[in-house]
């Protein structure tokens, strides 16, 4: 019986010279992706039981800007297509372009989190942050989670260019730049969720 | 996924192409735009707008899920698609059971918060 080690499933393709590892890393990587579906999913529950727990303070109709949600939409639709066009250019071979659309998906997914920031520091300046009610502290749990993800993917975006620029399109590096689109489309599948569940429903 | 063979040089078929990134790219600011145009103008009240909204995100879901993520039947891909199935059978089960029970106990506590599920508000 041969004992296969960790270095065995996760070496890069190079190294074995198939496809077979980097098949089981982006399963593996799917895996993740569906096990993080089912966090965001008992923070949906959560938020949909405390919706109207709000303990005399401000409601969400009271709270949200659909104009600023739609813009925050925008930005993230707009990052999660050049993220594609990225990815059609690694298929292409050309280093350059895989950089410049990455640099172009970072700066939306950056005015993302911006607006998103801007949003939390206003509500807790108005005197709706999260110790304020049960529906406020699923809200910046809920939204909260989803802006750490996108900021952690904004960080990963940054090593993977500078990979890119240092090392060029290796069959690992594009192994991970695969891994990098598939988080980043992920994300603006919740955020679907995010914008139907928390603030559409909200304003209705 | 498809993805899995990113290094090798069938990656074209699996992958999409502009063109399916530029479509999927339209429907879904498309099913972005109907629910919020609708909440923001008022054109429709109440559980109607609601209908709207949930149908047009999950429409979405899938557009994504198809076009950016690139998930489908095919033979390649029936790991991945047995995953996702049965972890959205965790999530129904999570967030249906959750709401079911909280919105029972709230109707008959009377607690002060949440709606009894008899207003019709399950969502």
């Amino acid at each position: 019986m041969i004992t296969r080690t960790f270095d065995d499933v996760f070496a890069p393709p190079e190294a074995h010279g198939h496809a077979e590892s980097d098949t089981n890393v982006m399963f593996g990587f799917w895996l993740y992706l569906m096990s993080d579906c089912i966090l965001f999913a008992a923070l949906f529950a959560s938020y949909v039981v405390y919706t109207h727990s709000t303990a005399g303070g401000p409601t969400g109709r009271q709270l949200f800007d659909l104009s600023g949600t739609l813009g925050e939409t925008m930005f993230l639709l707009m990052s999660s297509i050049t993220c594609g066009f990225a990815i059609l250019a690694m298929h292409r071979r050309q280093a350059r372009q895989v950089i410049g659309w990455f640099a172009v998906t970072f700066l939306f997914g950056l005015g993302f989190v911006a607006m998103e920031v801007h949003e939390f520091l206003h509500m807790v300046a108005i005197g709706a942050g999260p110790d304020r009610s049960g529906f406020l502290a699923a809200f910046f749990a809920l939204v909260g989670t989803h802006g750490t993800h996108v900021t952690v993917g904004l960080i990963w975006m940054l090593v993977l260019m500078a990979q890119v620029m240092g090392k060029g399109l290796t069959p690992r590096v594009q192994s991970r730049l695969m891994r990098l689109s598939m988080f980043w489309h992920f994300l603006d599948i919740v955020w679907v969720g995010v914008f139907s569940i928390v603030y559409l429903k909200g304003m209705v | 996924m498809a993805h899995a063979h990113a290094t090798t040089a069938d990656h074209e078929a699996g992958h999409g192409s502009l063109g399916s990134y530029l479509t999927g790219f339209g429907l879904a600011v498309v099913l972005t735009l109907i629910p919020f145009v609708l909440v923001m103008t008022g054109a429709l009240t109440g559980p109607s707008t609601l209908v709207v909204i949930f149908a047009a995100a999950i429409v979405q879901i899938l557009v994504h899920l198809h076009y950016f993520l690139h998930l489908d039947s095919s033979s390649g891909q029936r790991w991945n698609m047995l995953a996702f199935l049965f972890t959205l059978t965790v999530i129904v089960l999570l967030v249906g059971g959750s709401i079911w029970i909280m919105y029972n106990l709230a109707g008959r506590t009377m607690i002060d918060q949440g709606r009894p599920p008899s207003t019709g508000e399950m969502m």
